[in-house]
């Protein structure tokens, strides 16, 4: 009797996970993640070797930092361009207080967290209260990032930090790479944001129905600057993980990389125009890009044919996913 | 010279249109008349070519005539001017009336000059003077109507349709437009004039046919009828659906919203009113004349020129919908798709979309468990049709989406509502089990302003009725005086109120 119970209970939890799972955004890219690493498996006999897929991990760690707050604007019908600027920025200023200025590291980190959550802010006014649409006030901010550290620092790179900053980029915790797992974590916290406060809710009911959103009550343009104030925040986040890699902080670095950042939250199921998508879609498309990128590497092809590669892929999937619910 | 006769129309299972006649002679002015969605737009659209009749003949000079795209109507000497203009604002008159049918020289470029003479002497012959290089965005209203009509007379039309052409109009503007009109009359155009103003159809047209519900109620000739007339012709006798009875009514009870002046244009004209406690306040009127912008002003969601209004006593309007929530003021919005649900939202979300307070642990976290119970006492309330709180709202029913939202604002407990037309696009059963919701919602101490373009349900519902003309209050009706014909009569002739 009891037994009967407990199968009927199993198969039917089977069956829930199954229909739940029909619907949700995350089926396409757990498909598409599941059948690269297929592919990629067969076309190379390392690529389900443990330091393979730490490897993997550890290479998306700071773009798939980016593409949090990427995921958060992008849910209320947004997009941030800026976020690569704005990591540079912050490493360069950061390295700045430490270096030029003598202070201890502690504060340089702080000093990036400012840095990117002021940018954010500034974002966020622009978009909120200026009214203006987030992909035009983006580009024009992104220069402004970038040009901000490139006069501060002259162009070159600020080097000579404390050692011990080099524990966020090349660190390990029982062998496990420290940008893991500041990216998980990340991720998690992300997580809970979306799905467990009320916050996260209002984020979807802006991305889903703006309007409706507004007339209901929902403070818009509040929420509207928080979601650029997050991505400033994992813009510093991802800038740490960088500096303790480089030990040094960069002016130049990442460019492009939000146009990397996005395609992780579009393979990751997330709607362009908002409203729907979850973060763990956003890590499975930075784990799925990260795969592509290292298989392309593993089969040994031309890089200029593997960004070719890359291209005909999202729009791929981006085509399967088009009408999908 | 035009004849339309016997013309049906059904979208879908819902018939519009049950056999309309409509003949307009060559030289005159024509009035079709009628409520919101009597069918005069359908009937205008067959016309055109944009729809097309399920049953019924159009002839022009008496010959029968088939429009299956708005193109052959105009070929056929239809022109047609636009509630809202089909302008494209940054090109000028004259591009804009040669617009798609630009005059080329032989090189195959644009030969502007022959399009800038041709432009002018339309526009001579019109009698109006409209810059010619300019962007018509930056012409008046007026202005660009001219251009519209220029555009139909460059094509030769022989018949022309003014959809509600003074609605956004000065009175100055208004004189100078039926100046026009009557030049064309005496050239010979026949012209369909469509108002919602009487006083501007006894001025200027020379026969009426009326609308009602999609039925033809008849033609008459502008001097064999008066206004009275008019308006019974216009509203008729309905059978009158199922209403709960009204409550005696209480002059005494509180005054939840006072408000003393909304004025929503600068020097336009004034409105005051207030609502009291536990009653259904009809806002009636055309479309257009305000309703819906006066109450959107007393909860920031409309930037009314001027708002002097009390909320339960608190002389500061809110600011916008999210204060105006904390004031407990909430707003089921004219249209359900794009103001009220988030589509994308289950049920539960969109209930509890502006409620999340109420579902927390530990001041962050929500507590889904909690959020589930009290959706499901929600929807049980309210009645709600479906499976349960998870189900997408795009897959339910007109009604059951509007009760979704009407369940939003009873699990937040704001004691003014403001239902927008509340039973649009919904089927009479639904339509009956929201009116009686609404009547237990204010014996449970609710107030509601219900705007609304259905007389019936005004009359039916409402405890005291603001009829609005042309962006203000014109008459507040109460007890035996709410009437169709009452509404009606204010709503096309009512006085308005300005500030010295």
């Amino acid at each position: 009797m009891s037994h009967d119970v407990t199968a009927q209970s199993s198969s039917s939890a089977l069956q829930s996970v199954a229909a739940r799972l029909k619907h949700s955004p995350l089926l396409l890219p757990l498909v598409g993640l599941i059948v690269v690493s297929v592919v990629m498996a067969f076309a190379s006999d390392n690529f389900f070797s443990v330091d393979n897929i730490v490897n993997v991990l550890r290479q998306q760690s700071i773009i798939g930092i980016l593409a949090i707050g990427m995921t958060f604007v992008i849910l209320t019908g947004g997009i941030d361009l800026s976020v690569g600027a704005v990591m540079a920025l912050c490493g360069t200023l950061g390295a700045g207080v430490m270096v030029h200025m003598g202070l201890p590291g502690g504060l340089g980190l702080l000093a990036m967290l400012v840095v990117g959550v002021l940018f954010g802010l500034f974002n966020g006014l622009l978009v909120a209260w200026g009214k203006m649409p987030a992909i035009i006030v983006t580009l024009a901010t992104m220069l402004i990032a970038r040009g901000l550290g490139l006069v501060y620092s002259g162009g070159y790179p600020v080097s000579g930090l404390p050692g011990w900053i080099s524990w966020f980029g090349i660190g390990r915790i029982g062998g496990i790479p420290v940008p893991i797992i500041i990216m998980v974590i990340l991720y998690a916290a992300a997580w809970v944001l979306l799905q467990r406060t009320s916050f996260g809710r209002h984020v979807y009911a802006i991305g889903g129905n703006e309007t409706a959103a507004s007339l209901s009550g929902v403070n818009t343009k509040r929420i509207k600057l928080i979601v650029f104030m997050i991505s400033g925040f994992t813009s510093a986040m991802a800038a740490i993980v960088l500096t303790g890699r480089l030990m040094s902080g960069q002016p130049g670095a990442g460019v492009a990389f939000e146009l990397d950042a996005i395609a992780m939250v579009v393979l990751g199921g997330t709607a362009i125009a908002g409203g729907r998508g979850l973060i763990l879609g956003t890590l499975i498309g930075a784990v799925l890009l990260g795969i592509i990128n290292n298989g392309l590497n593993l089969m040994g092809i031309n890089p200029y044919l593997q960004d070719v590669i890359k291209g005909f892929i999202i729009l791929l999937a981006i085509y399967i996913g088009r009408d999908w619910r | 010279m035009l004849e339309m006769s016997g013309i049906r129309k059904a979208f879908g299972p819902v018939k519009v249109l049950h056999g309309v006649d409509l003949e307009v002679r060559a030289g005159e002015v024509h009035a079709l008349l009628g409520e919101n969605g009597a069918g005069k737009s359908t009937m205008m659209k067959i016309l055109c070519g944009i729809l097309q009749a399920d049953e019924g003949t159009i002839r022009i000079d008496g010959t029968e005539r088939h429009f299956a795209h708005y193109d052959e109507a105009i070929a056929a000497g239809i022109g047609i001017v636009f509630q809202e203009f089909s302008l494209i604002p940054y090109l000028t008159a004259v591009e804009n009336i040669f617009l798609a049918r630009e005059l080329r020289t032989r090189f195959g470029l644009l030969d502007r000059k022959a399009m800038r003479v041709r432009a002018k002497e339309v526009l001579d012959k019109l009698g109006v003077a409209v810059p010619l290089d300019v962007p018509v965005a930056d012409l008046s209203v007026a202005e660009q109507q001219f251009v519209e009509i220029a555009k139909a007379l460059s094509l030769e039309a022989r018949v022309l349709v003014l959809d509600e052409p003074t609605a956004t109009l000065t009175p100055s503007e208004v004189e100078y437009l039926f100046r026009v009109m009557r030049d064309l009359r005496s050239q010979g155009v026949a012209i369909v004039f469509i108002s919602h103003h009487l006083e501007e159809i006894f001025e200027i047209c020379d026969r009426i046919t009326v609308l009602r519900d999609g039925e033809y109620i008849g033609t008459r000739a502008v001097a064999e009828i008066d206004t009275d007339g008019l308006v019974e012709m216009m509203v008729g006798r309905r059978i009158e659906s199922n209403f709960p009875p009204k409550p005696d009514s209480h002059p005494h009870a509180r005054v939840v919203v006072d408000a003393e002046e909304i004025q929503l244009r600068k020097n336009g004209p004034v409105s005051s009113f207030q609502l009291r406690q536990g009653e259904v306040l009809g806002f009636a009127g055309l479309v257009g004349s305000g309703r819906t912008e006066t109450a959107l002003s007393i909860m920031g969601a409309y930037p009314a020129f001027r708002v002097k209004v009390e909320i339960n006593g608190d002389p500061v309007p809110p600011k916008n919908p999210s204060e105006a929530l904390a004031r407990g003021i909430g707003l089921l919005p004219e249209s359900r798709k794009e103001q009220g649900l988030i589509t994308s939202f289950p049920i539960m979300h969109n209930i509890s979309v502006n409620n999340y307070g109420k579902y927390r642990r530990m001041r962050v976290f929500l507590d889904l468990a909690a959020e589930r119970h009290h959706t499901e006492i929600a929807m049980r309330d309210v009645r709600v049709k479906a499976p349960g709180p998870d189900v997408p709202c795009d897959t339910l029913s007109g009604g059951n989406q509007q009760k979704v939202v009407i369940a939003r604002w009873l699990n937040h407990h704001t004691p003014i509502l403001i239902f927008d037309e509340p039973t649009r696009g919904i089927d009479v059963g639904a339509k009956a089990e929201i009116y009686q919701l609404m009547r237990k919602l204010t014996e449970d101490g609710y107030s509601i302003i219900m705007i609304s373009s259905e007389l019936p349900e005004v009359t039916g519902l409402a405890d005291r009725v603001c009829v609005f003309r042309s962006g203000a209050i014109v008459a507040t009706l109460e007890g035996d005086a709410i009437t169709s014909e009452e509404i009606m009569k204010h709503a096309t002739t009512g006085k308005l109120r300005y500030v010295a």
